[in-house]
């Protein structure tokens, strides 16, 4: 992501922006104390002691994700390709919390695994356990490395900050609350930062719709730019995909946006699934993503609405500008549009849903370091509180690690493509592993490790062999780019994974059967998989039809923005 | 700010231990940080927007005072927080015991 270098963004903060943004800060920090005395195990520390309410994990669950891909690059993706965003949330993130809820979740919580890695460590075994564990814990550092960089070099372009300054403030105060308060500070810091996003995102967005006249305003005014009618309508979004054929680029936002690279990110990310996993009962870990799934519906109003506003209001970002600065549309809008005042609750917003991300990045690393690599394979046989100050050392040392990574990500320049290069190549391969390893007790753990690491390296060729998903390194042999290259490096890994997943299972010998409770569907008792208390829940406090009633409401505005 | 920490005198309610370390994770509610931050955002914004409105901030938004609006809208949104943990206040259940007391946030 290129942001303005020049001063042209800077910010007129005055006292009331910094009054606000600081009393943010206030809050943080308290949170972590606070969330310090309730950590009185290491299942606390890492898991909130499993004992949160469903709707703050459903909001944390979407929160973690709320960072710099969601609200700089969809609205960037808004001013550059205006409604067709929308599959990112409608095709691609919220069938896959719903499929998350219903169908994987109950192995998550009723196998009484503390990570995902740790899931296919039993399910597996360890060679396919280090394979997850390592590149999951090295994409974190990588992550919040980003996050971090984007966060500090806001503050610069909007501020004035030197980039040292605003790169080590926010990691102290990131380690400060997730080294004290574990993941029950980050949560809840998660729910706070969602809250202030809206409060943030809300009022930018009406002050903008106000301007353009309304939707219908909005509407007229970029249905009158040459490229109107493929802004407009959400299908087939060949402008998102580059794929110039309609019929194909549908193709590739179903499958692979939508069932191969969200399903892939959001079903098996442990960054999401520890959010659930930190619930009070398997049917509200269920919930979780469920009901994180509401509220997902609807944040595309307010991040990509922005984006194309800023399309029609801003001449930096018109298309009609020489070079249409995308990537700072949101930016654009806080300065032409928002006073003192809500100006504060803008920056403190952005810069909320920076430290969020990368806090939510190392609390998913801190526990696979300290659980999946350090207790399984280093020291085994510590008392409980050895693996909290195991955790604790490892979330300084991540944070360390992620300002290195900070300086190093400065040299990448579209991070939108690139992150959803590296989710195609972590994640992909991963869902397909999983739901085959769930549905299919004979698969072998060689089948398991084989697998993920074929699946890996056929989405590194694919992006290899694309015009640009992986910039220099790639030749340009077959002519995709852009998302169109990360969606078929996505189905490649996805299919390559699933054929050789299942031709090594026929030639090796799978787990026996009665290691597998809890694992795998068919093996599994159905009390397992099914709260105690299930018959006294009404029906919205019951996953499938919570599910059901998301499912309608999102294939409604599918239809409504056609 | 130090206040927000009271929401969670309620779960010294939840009676019964199990012995060992109890687990307290999750017993301060986050529902009271929430409706703290949104209402002094919005009582901010208020005030901001009465007094410190200039003509220039109201040709930025097209003449809606957004401070205003979005300040009041932030004070209604901090008073569904606090009464919701009025109404229904956390509850720590205890290790065992099902209490029928309600659940945290349902």
């Amino acid at each position: 992501m290129v942001l303005a270098a020049s001063s042209a963004l800077r910010l007129n903060a005055n006292w009331v922006d910094y009054l606000l943004i600081a009393t943010y800060f206030v809050f943080v920090l308290g949170i972590g104390i606070l969330a310090k005395r309730a950590v009185s195990s290491s299942i606390d520390f890492f898991l909130s002691g499993r004992s949160l309410p469903a709707w703050v994990t459903g909001l944390a669950f979407i929160s973690a994700n709320l960072g710099a891909v969601e609200i700089i690059g969809m609205s960037a993706n808004g001013a550059a390709f205006g409604i067709p965003t929308v599959h990112y949330f409608w095709i691609g993130a919220v069938p896959a919390m719903l499929f998350l809820g219903v169908v994987m979740m109950p192995f998550y919580y009723g196998s009484k695994v503390r990570s995902v890695p740790e899931f296919m460590n039993r399910r597996f075994g360890p060679t396919a356990h280090l394979v997850n564990a390592i590149s999951f814990a090295l994409a974190q550092l990588l992550i919040a490395g980003i996050n971090l960089y984007l966060l500090a070099k806001i503050v610069e372009v909007l501020l004035g900050w030197p980039l040292w300054i605003s790169l080590l403030v926010a990691a102290a105060v990131v380690l400060t609350y997730t080294a004290l308060g574990g993941l029950s500070a980050a949560i809840y810091n998660e729910v706070l930062q969602f809250f202030v996003i809206v409060a943030a995102l809300l009022p930018l967005t009406i002050v903008g719709l106000h301007k353009v006249g309304g939707y219908g305003g909005l509407k007229d005014k970029i249905g009158a730019f040459s490229d109107g009618g493929s802004r407009l309508n959400s299908w087939p979004g060949t402008n998102l995909t580059g794929i110039d054929s309609p019929l194909l680029s549908v193709i590739g936002l179903v499958f692979g946006l939508g069932f191969v690279l969200s399903f892939g990110y959001w079903t098996t990310n442990f960054v999401e699934v520890q959010r659930a996993m930190a619930s009070s009962s398997i049917s509200s870990a269920q919930r979780a993503p469920i009901i994180g799934a509401f509220p997902k519906m609807f944040i595309p109003f307010i991040v990509i609405f922005p984006g194309m506003i800023a399309s029609v209001l801003i001449k930096e970002v018109a298309p009609t500008a020489k070079a249409p600065d995308y990537n700072n549309a949101i930016l654009y809008m806080m300065r032409d549009l928002l006073p003192n005042g809500m100006l504060g609750v803008a920056i403190a917003g952005l810069l909320a849903s920076f430290m969020a991300g990368m806090a939510a990045n190392i609390s998913a690393f801190n526990t696979v370091f300290s659980y999946d690599l350090w207790q399984t394979y280093v020291k085994k046989d510590e008392p409980d509180d050895y693996y909290t100050r195991v955790g604790r050392i490892a979330t300084v040392a991540a944070t360390l690690i992620a300002i290195g990574t900070a300086i190093f990500a400065s040299n990448y320049t579209n991070i939108m493509n690139y992150l959803q290069t590296l989710f195609g190549f972590f994640n992909a391969p991963l869902f397909a592993t999983f739901i085959l390893g769930m549905f299919w007790k004979r698969m072998t753990p060689t089948a398991g490790w084989t697998g993920l690491v074929s699946g890996t390296l056929a989405a590194v060729l694919v992006g290899v062999l694309s015009k640009d998903a992986l910039g220099p390194m790639s030749i340009g042999a077959i002519g995709l780019s852009g998302q169109g290259a990360s969606f078929a490096a996505a189905g490649a890994a996805f299919f390559v994974d699933i054929g050789v997943s299942a031709a090594v299972t026929m030639v090796t010998r799978p787990k026996p059967e009665s290691e597998l409770r809890g694992l795998v569907y068919s093996l599994t008792p159905r009390q397992d998989f099914h709260d105690e208390n299930e018959g006294q829940l009404s029906w919205y406090q019951q996953p499938t039809k919570l599910a059901v009633v998301g499912l309608v409401i999102v294939v409604v505005l599918n239809i409504v923005f056609w | 700010m130090s206040t927000a920490a009271s929401g969670s005198s309620d779960h010294s309610t939840s009676g019964t231990t199990s012995g060992e370390t109890p687990h307290k994770a999750g017993a301060f509610d986050i529902r009271v940080f929430i409706a703290s931050l949104i209402g002094i955002y919005g009582v901010v914004l208020v005030i901001y927007g009465i007094i410190g409105s200039s003509a220039a901030d109201l040709k930025k938004t097209g003449d809606v005072n957004i401070n205003l609006w979005a300040g009041i809208g932030m004070v209604l949104v901090s008073a569904f927080f606090i009464v919701w943990a009025r109404l229904r206040p956390v509850v720590v259940p205890a290790e065992i015991h099902h209490e029928d007391g309600p659940t945290p946030g349902h």
